[in-house]
């Protein structure tokens, strides 16, 4: 849908593909998407949202029930799996486990015919790769899960694929090694430069490792950008809410005038950029501000009253929550500075921000909550 | 129950071996303080299976070590024959005629007045005619006669028991009572084996009359044949089972349990009605114009691997299902991804990782097979039938509970070392039975 | 789980796996397992089979099993009867335990396990714990018992009444006492039926019919051990009948036995229980086969099958009463004076009218009447009968206790191989 090339060209091209299991209901609608060579694209979303049978779809493990899949220009719809040449990580690694280290990473040139020392220089190489060397004759049980973590893509990448599938494959791993793997992750991208699809829940994940990210919702993509503008530019209130964290306040848009609408909040009139909110009045809109574009005080925009609930100290910042103009969700990151002078709870302040930084977008009537799983 | 009983290992794990003992706070090594905080467990534990444990020890352990002992007993002939037994000591048969001295036949006629009396003289008669054919009657003879012969000299008694029966002056029956004249004989095993021991030592048998050892290599035969047959016919509905949608898989799983709801024998009497000439199968296959005489479908060993394989089958299926239910279907995807075809993923990902089951499964029913008794017994014949069937009609209808005992010690042990090998082949930690 | 728990877990389900084996070995005085159960279960399938075709007989009998607790009131004496089930044990409640429970209160419980009581006596007086007070057993069945001291001497003078003509009870009795601790009840034959519509014009008029395959295709059935079957075959082969067991007792004659049964052993079916050669008859998948004359009888009698029976070279054999040695005073009392009533002249008479096997005493055949049901006259159908009686097989039961084991080794080597 929004910013998604319909059709075209791309080495990987979803082109209007649905999916659905039961004849009833559809978990991918009309899917538009095309992957560049080279490009690390996430798809994040809610589960549910179809983003894993989109690449189970285009792993071959589940085929369309309309539309095509193609793959550098050649429609794979009826490929074997096994004949497309694409490498995948799985979400708990499908390391075999009755083969060690080294027959796992071996396995995909066997099966290619690959005569045994050029095998053997190539699972050598790998394991260099991800830095398992001396581990080749240890059981997939033996290692710990970020070692396990580091063989699966190993073995993904082996057999020299142009494409590489990840599904998940961090959900496994405690926050600590998880962050750890995205860099390695990204590195061997960088190096290799393989295409990557990757498929997770985790925004902080995709924010990190992606050049794109499509997010997922209701079998649909919400948005296809790359983090930067998918965190500053939401285009509609599920990304904005689903990426990041976000302040919101529901209105009625009043009018739009030279690229400010004029947003009716519980009685005061707040400006913002009109995104997604129509350009005549009377449509309701949510407003979208990101907590760190808002600041105490009475100079700017929009300047709101404010009563102090609670107040976080967080280190670097604090995480302040405020009742604005009826949503006592509202939160403000101040900077741990010297000059601050800290509000106390129950005091009334002032907040502003500028117009450009408050999204006026459609009035989602269920917004997930952030970082669902 | 495994988690409540804690290795006492575990205890020493966390002690670096530089530093000995880690202490406790009070001074006490930390092994010992740590026994001691589970041993209130473990006896808990043990409460909580002792009734299993006892149940074991007199329905299971008693009976086996019973039967270990009758397998050897031979205590009848020494109770029975005390004088004789001693008498006899050191008299070595010339030749078929020669008799022992007759101090023997006194001792003898005295052992026998006085279990006559008791009315044990049949008893050890039969024993005896377990090695050598007729002379239980002789015995049963001497019940009657022994109090009219005259033991005023040892040459009056030899004389006069001589006079009751010609063989009494023979040197073979003096020898059988030789041969068998300790409290414990090999006797029953060299008869397991068909074997003969007499006073020569262990004597094969003629070939007309070896059994035992043909039934043994039949039975094992057999059993592998209908494990083999279970395994193939399982493997797929097992991975049916496991690769189902899970309402479809709970149907597939009642009917592959449907069996278990109806008795053993009305499942092989069923197969009787199939099988059998004037049967469903004969009937139809005649009726069809398929056959012109009937098949001879039961009363042989195809009747007894078809009706063992089908009642078998689920012991093979539940434990292979279990196992291929454990295996995510992401391996045989990976292997898939990784390049290998659907044979080749399946050959080398997740036949590999469902071995165990086929193991356990195996062992299961093998073991199960190689004790069965009903059903070769009903749709067997005479061809199809099993050494269980040999040691029941031991011990029902000819009396030998101890040729019965030992084969079925030998059972026993064939199984033990089939367990032992498969142990050392398979590991029985790589079974998996749910 | 450890792997030790895990192996000992693993050795004990498999020792359980072994059960129903060691079990029956172990002299635990429990044979009750798989091991019994075959033949135990098919004699209950034949024994509903029997009463559900005795309709009317079964409900009279429940009439009579109220009154019987009513007046049992009066004795609390219970005895355990161990028998074959069936019509067999219908005769004998009808002649002996109802008209004996009216009379003194007494009552009974049945146990139809005759045909496992050799084994099943012995593990009851291992475990030293007899609960049987008495047992129907064939005669081979008996002598087996008394050589091995399970059961009991009878006194024929005191425990046995005397014939109704006069005679004492060892004359009344006479031949047919054929072991000290058994009280003959009753003769039957082991004879041979044939299918009438399987044998064309020409029925078979004597044994040797059975291996005789070219006039008589079809399989034959004959019982799984030897006993009967090898003396057939000698007889068959042309050994004199007064020579077969001679003959039998060389291994050259069992060999030839053997050699002869081998010439039908393609077409042969080996049974076990009575009730299997008239249901394979009835079944029409054997033309001929041997099993009890009082089977036989009721197939053709009562139920009208088209079958028919030989009385030529039937072997001739006994059941009867043993009482298990060891028995408590009071329980012993009761058995003694229940067994005097029971095979007194008249009683044994009385069971002709429900079975067409022959009093065992001199004195009751001229008392044997008709059918209870059918009202046909039972004296021909008695294997007793003078004309039946006029070729016939005596069952040498000193023969068959000393070669048993031999011949029986043979037998089976010959029949796997």
């Amino acid at each position: 849908m929004n910013g998604s090339t319909r059709g075209g060209d791309g080495y990987v091209v979803f082109d209007d593909v649905q999916k659905s299991y039961d004849g009833e209901t559809l978990v991918v609608k009309r899917l538009n998407l095309a992957i560049e060579r080279g490009e690390f694209v996430t798809m994040l979303g809610p589960s549910g949202s179809g983003k894993t049978t989109c690449l189970m779809m285009l792993a071959g493990f589940e085929t369309p029930t309309h539309g095509s899949i193609r793959l550098d220009g050649r429609p794979i719809d009826n490929i074997a799996p096994h004949k497309r040449g694409i490498g995948m990580v799985f979400q708990n690694y499908a390391l075999f486990p009755h083969m060690s280290v080294a027959e796992n990473l071996a396995f995909p040139l066997e099966v290619r015919g690959i005569d045994k020392t050029d095998r053997q220089s190539r699972v050598q190489r790998a394991l260099d790769m991800v830095r398992m060397s001396g581990f080749e004759n240890r059981r997939p049980a033996q290692l710990s899960g970020g070692q396990q973590q580091r063989i699966a893509v190993a073995r993904a990448l082996v057999f020299d694929p142009e494409l590489v599938l990840m599904d998940e494959p961090l959900g496994a791993l405690d926050k600590q090694l998880r962050e750890e793997m995205q860099y390695e992750i990204k590195h061997i991208h960088e190096e290799l430069g393989v295409t990557v699809v990757y498929v997770t829940h985790d925004q902080s994940e995709a924010l990190t490792m992606s050049d794109r990210i499509a997010v997922f919702n209701d079998g649909q993509i919400q948005q296809l950008a790359d983090p930067s503008t998918l965190y500053e530019r939401p285009d509609n209130s599920f990304v904005a809410q689903f990426i990041g964290e976000n302040n919101r306040l529901v209105g009625t848009v009043d009018r739009v005038d030279a690229d400010v609408a004029y947003v009716d909040v519980n009685g005061t009139v707040v400006t913002a950029l009109p995104v997604n909110c129509g350009d005549g009045g009377g449509n309701q809109t949510q407003l979208s501000i990101r907590p760190e574009r808002i600041s105490l005080g009475d100079a700017g925009d929009n300047v709101v009253d404010a009563e102090v609930k609670e107040l976080i100290y967080l280190g670097d910042h604090i995480r302040c929550r405020l009742d604005v103009l009826g949503n006592d969700e509202f939160i403000v990151k101040m900077p741990n500075a010297a000059s601050a002078n800290a509000p106390t709870i129950g005091a009334t302040t002032k907040v502003t921000w500028s117009t450009e930084d408050c999204r006026a977008l459609d009035p989602a009537a269920i917004a997930a909550p952030k970082g669902t799983t | 129950m495994t988690d409540t009983v804690t290795s006492p290992d575990a205890g020493n794990a966390g002690a670096p071996p530089e530093d000995g003992p880690i202490l406790a706070a009070d001074g006490t090594p930390l092994a010992r303080s740590l026994n001691r905080s589970v041993r209130r467990q473990k006896i808990r534990a043990l409460a909580l299976i002792a009734p299993l444990l006892v149940f074991v020890l007199i329905s299971f352990i008693v009976p086996i070590v019973g039967m270990l002992l009758r397998s050897v007993d031979n205590s009848v002939v020494p109770e029975t024959l005390p004088r004789t037994v001693v008498a006899l000591e050191g008299w070595t048969a010339s030749g078929p005629d020669d008799t022992p001295p007759p101090e023997v036949y006194e001792a003898f006629v005295l052992d026998i007045q006085k279990a006559a009396d008791e009315r044990r003289h049949t008893v050890v008669g039969g024993r005896l005619n377990y090695q050598t054919a007729g002379v239980a009657s002789k015995f049963r003879q001497l019940g009657r006669a022994a109090e009219d012969i005259d033991t005023s000299s040892p040459e009056a008694a030899k004389a006069g028991l001589i006079d009751v029966d010609a063989t009494w002056g023979q040197a073979s029956i003096w020898q059988t009572i030789q041969t068998y004249d300790g409290e414990y004989t090999t006797g029953y095993y060299a008869n397991a084996v068909d074997r003969n021991l007499d006073v020569d030592g262990v004597q094969a048998r003629p070939d007309d009359e070896a059994i035992y050892l043909m039934l043994f290599w039949r039975t094992i035969r057999l059993s592998l044949i209908i494990t083999v047959i279970c395994a193939l016919l399982g493997y797929p509905i097992a991975w049916l089972l496991s690769n189902s949608r899970e309402r479809n898989a709970n149907l597939l799983l009642i009917l592959v349990l449907l069996p278990f709801w109806t008795s053993l024998l009305v499942r092989t009497s069923a197969w009787k009605v199939l099988l059998q000439e004037q049967g469903v199968i004969n009937e139809s296959l005649t009726s069809m114009g398929l056959i012109g005489s009937p098949l001879p479908l039961m009363y042989n060993q195809f009747g007894t691997i078809v009706a063992m394989t089908h009642i078998l089958l689920p012991f093979m299926i539940l434990p292979m299902y279990s196992v291929m239910k454990t295996i995510p279907p992401s391996y045989v995807r990976a292997a898939k991804s990784l390049g290998a075809t659907d044979f080749t993923a399946f050959r080398r990902v997740y036949f590999p990782q469902s071995v165990p089951g086929i193991g356990a499964g195996g062992v299961l029913v093998f073991i199960l097979a190689i004790g069965y008794y009903i059903t070769p017994e009903i749709v067997g014949g005479t061809t199809g039938i099993f050494i269980s069937n040999r040691i029941a009609y031991n011990i029902q209808s000819t009396l030998n509970w101890g040729l019965a005992a030992a084969l079925g010690a030998m059972l026993l042990v064939a199984v033990l070392v089939l367990y032992w090998v498969y142990d050392r082949v398979v590991g029985i930690d790589n079974v998996k039975l749910g | 789980m450890t792997t030790k728990l895990k192996r000992l877990l693993g050795l004990m389900a498999l020792l359980f796996a072994l059960g129903a084996t060691a079990a029956a070995c172990g002299g635990s005085g429990d044979t009750e397992t798989d091991d019994a159960g075959a033949e135990e279960t098919s004699d209950d399938a034949a024994a509903e089979e029997e009463a559900a075709e005795e309709d009317g007989a079964m409900e009279e009998e429940d009439g009579d099993d109220e009154a019987m607790e009513d007046e049992g009131g009066d004795s609390d004496i219970e005895l355990t009867l161990v028998s074959w089930g069936g019509a067999y044990q219908t005769s004998q409640q009808k002649a002996y335990t109802e008209p004996y429970t009216a009379d003194t209160g007494v009552s009974f419980i049945w146990d139809e396990s005759s045909a496992d009581a050799v084994a099943k006596i012995r593990a009851q007086s291992e475990a030293g714990n007899i609960t049987w007070d008495l047992v129907d057993v064939v005669g081979a069945d008996a002598i087996r018992l008394c050589d091995e001291g399970l059961v009991m001497e009878i006194d024929f003078d005191t425990m046995v009444a005397p014939g109704d003509d006069g005679s004492s009870a060892v004359e009344d009795f006479g031949e047919n006492l054929v072991s000290d601790c058994f009280i003959p009840q009753i003769v039957y034959s082991t004879t041979v039926g044939y299918r009438t519509d399987l044998v064309g014009d020409t029925p078979p008029t004597d044994i040797c019919a059975l291996f005789d395959t070219e006039t008589y295709p079809g399989k034959r059935a004959l019982e799984s051990r030897p006993l009967n079957n090898m003396e057939w075959a000698l007889l068959c082969d042309g050994v004199a009948k007064d020579d077969i067991y001679d003959v039998l007792a060389t291994p050259e004659g069992q060999d030839q036995a053997l050699a002869k049964l081998d010439t039908i052993k393609d077409d042969l079916i080996f049974w076990d229980a009575g009730a299997d050669t008239p249901q394979l008859l009835a079944d029409g998948e054997i033309v001929i086969g041997s099993t009890y004359n009082g089977r036989l009888f009721s197939a053709i009698e009562e139920q009208g099958q088209p079958i028919g029976m030989l009385w030529d070279a039937q072997m001739y054999d006994y059941d009867g009463w043993v009482i298990p040695a060891g028995l408590p005073e009071d329980r012993l009392q009761a058995v003694l004076d229940f067994v005097y009533y029971a095979t007194d002249t008249q009683r044994l008479a009385d069971q002709a009218a429900y079975i067409s096997y022959g009093p065992a005493r001199a004195s009751s055949a001229p008392l044997v009447g008709q059918h209870a049901e059918l009202g046909i006259d039972m004296a021909q159908h008695m294997p007793t009968d003078p004309a039946n009686a006029e070729n016939i097989f005596v069952t040498q039961y000193d023969f068959w206790a000393d070669y048993r084991d031999d011949i029986d080794t043979k037998y089976q080597a010959w029949l796997a191989g």
